[in-house]
């Protein structure tokens, strides 16, 4: 049996082995089986590579080895759940470079010249390579709050964007016809990063969530192109899963913001919303910590309805010690999560389940929606957008048409608030002004401490 | 066969077998779906152990090669390991 045999014959096993890894994610109680599978399907991929008879040096390999796993296993022990988002993009962003470097060095040596597939995805390769890698720094970059978070606007933005864009198609002009064009080459790729930059800057960080999927598809895509730039099957085949989990987590996370993925990455850039003037003074009914212990104790069902505002004021574990109390007093405690709650597709069920809440009190909006009728107290803390009844009801609202959480249709509303300030949109929020609602001003997390402390010492 | 036609048979049933898998996989694991199938496009890395350990003529490959082994392999390492990080924290309820 000669070597090469060997090689491609694990790669099969490792496809079947990553295929099983996504299979088993079905369910959070063979997930962690998954990961596992998935990772030695990764491992028997690279051993079986260091057989092949091409390499000859081990050396530069050894080190790549030990800087890549001492770097990866320092940031992923260290990085916070909340950080995730973060993290994840600055992850999409090595391994987009990574690509771009296997391809520039098979391009090195050995330029696809005459061989019109090859050339093409050495193309697509770089210029997707270099998008995903300048843009999921960039998105690191907000989401670490290293860089603003609110949209950056230029004058002449989208014309310096089209100029780049028609410098690559140039730039592919003159490769095509012949590929040993260096300097193109290297135009193509700087050109490329920029306009990851400039792609990336104008979205506020509202849509970070799909940008982050969006750049997962890509981190896919160019895997892909690899593998059809030094023709590997392997690379090919994870390059697709890759590719169509991240585009159909985009279509999730648009669908749940009723907004077009052309919408988020081009459009309104999710920049200033203009309010209508309203006239009408509203009036707000508060309500003391006391009197909402009352009404709980009395309750069979409450529902949570966490947002990101309760991840920003670390009061998860709060709320764990919250709905403990309540589930002693006989009362069922369920949370309802939106799929845009956080800052990545299922961010916050990740951090719920830091503080340690089980993931069956996890509901999905739309499971949670046709019992809010039944729900004697809705709860909402750090949450505003996605519980706005206006999304129902009001066609001149901004986020007409967006799926929100009915928390207005429970018996008892209580909103975790610090002021009456609107959310992260700018959009004014009718259901504070409901008959059925209550506010609790304050810190969400001193607030839920309190409401626990109230039945301990009742 | 021409191998290219061979690469998009498998690049067609691929995309399938992806759209197939993880539809399936529910809203509450939507953040370590992501963080695994970000740590399996750091397979690039194949590609890049041989382009570090092959391509030797000169030193701008050397440096891309294990640039790229090193750059992969902290995808690799690092998606892995905050996938599991992630995962033993989801708990089922134990019933009183």
């Amino acid at each position: 049996m000669n070597v090469d045999f060997i090689i491609n014959f694990t790669y099969i096993i490792s496809a079947i082995l990553f295929a099983f890894g996504l299979k088993f994610l079905g369910s959070p109680v063979s997930a962690r089986k998954g990961n596992i599978l998935s990772a030695t399907g990764m491992l028997v991929a690279v051993l079986a590579t260091l057989l092949s008879q091409e390499i000859i040096s081990f050396q530069w390999i050894v080190l790549g080895f030990a800087v890549g796993a001492g770097a990866g296993a320092f940031v992923a022990f260290r990085a916070a759940m909340t950080q995730m988002p973060e993290m994840v993009a600055l992850l999409h962003g090595c391994g987009g470079l990574a690509s771009v470097f296997v391809d520039w060095a098979e391009y090195h040596v050995n330029p696809p010249i005459g061989d019109f597939v090859t050339t093409l995805a050495l193309y697509l390769s770089i210029v997707i390579g270099g998008v995903t890698f300048t843009g999921s720094l960039v998105a690191w970059g907000k989401l670490s709050e290293k860089l603003p978070g609110k949209p950056i606007l230029f004058t002449a933005q989208r014309w310096i964007n089209m100029l780049i864009v028609l410098g690559i198609i140039v730039g592919g002009i003159l490769f095509f016809p012949d590929p040993t064009n260096y300097p193109a080459f290297l135009a193509i790729f700087g050109l490329s990063l920029i306009l990851g930059i400039l792609l990336v800057i104008p979205i506020g960080g509202a849509d970070m969530p799909v940008v982050i999927s969006v750049l997962n598809s890509y981190s896919g895509l160019v895997a892909c192109t690899t593998g059809f730039v030094i023709h590997n099957t392997l690379l090919i085949v994870v390059g697709s899963l890759v590719g169509a989990n991240g585009i159909i987590l985009s279509i999730i996370m648009c669908k749940a913001m009723n907004r077009s993925l052309t919408n988020v990455l081009f459009g309104g850039f999710g920049a200033v919303v203009k309010r209508s003037a309203d006239t009408t003074k509203k009036e707000a009914k508060p309500i003391s910590v006391a009197d909402a212990h009352l009404i709980l104790e009395s309750a069979k069902s409450v529902v949570i309805v966490p947002g990101y505002g309760l991840a920003v004021a670390q009061a998860q574990h709060a709320v764990n010690e919250l709905s403990k109390v309540l589930e002693d007093n006989g009362c069922d405690v369920k949370f309802a999560i939106h799929p845009v709650a956080g800052r990545m597709p299922g961010h916050m069920n990740v951090l719920l389940a830091e503080a340690s809440i089980p993931y069956d009190q996890l509901m999905e909006m739309d499971a949670i929606n046709p019992l809010m009728e039944n729900v004697d107290v809705a709860i909402v803390i750090g949450a505003n957008d996605v519980v706005n009844p206006a999304a129902r009801h009001d066609k001149s609202s901004p986020i007409y048409g967006m799926p929100i959480i009915n928390v207005d249709k429970a018996k008892t509303v209580f909103v975790i608030k610090r002021s009456m300030r609107s959310g992260f949109a700018g959009i004014e929020n009718d259901l504070f002004y409901y008959d059925n609602t209550r506010m609790l001003f304050g810190d969400a997390k001193e607030i839920v401490q309190s409401l626990a402390a109230e039945f301990k010492s009742a | 066969m021409d191998p290219l036609i061979y690469l998009l048979f498998i690049l067609a049933l691929s995309i399938f077998l992806g759209f197939a898998l993880i539809t399936k996989v529910p809203p509450l694991l939507h953040t370590p779906l992501m963080s695994e199938a970000n740590a399996i496009s750091g397979i690039t890395l194949i590609g890049a152990v041989v382009a570090a350990g092959a391509h030797l003529q000169s030193g701008v490959t050397i440096f891309l090669g294990t640039a790229a082994v090193a750059l992969a392999t902290f995808n690799v390492v690092g998606g892995y390991l905050v996938t599991e990080r992630m995962l033993k924290m989801f708990k089922k309820k134990i019933t009183k």
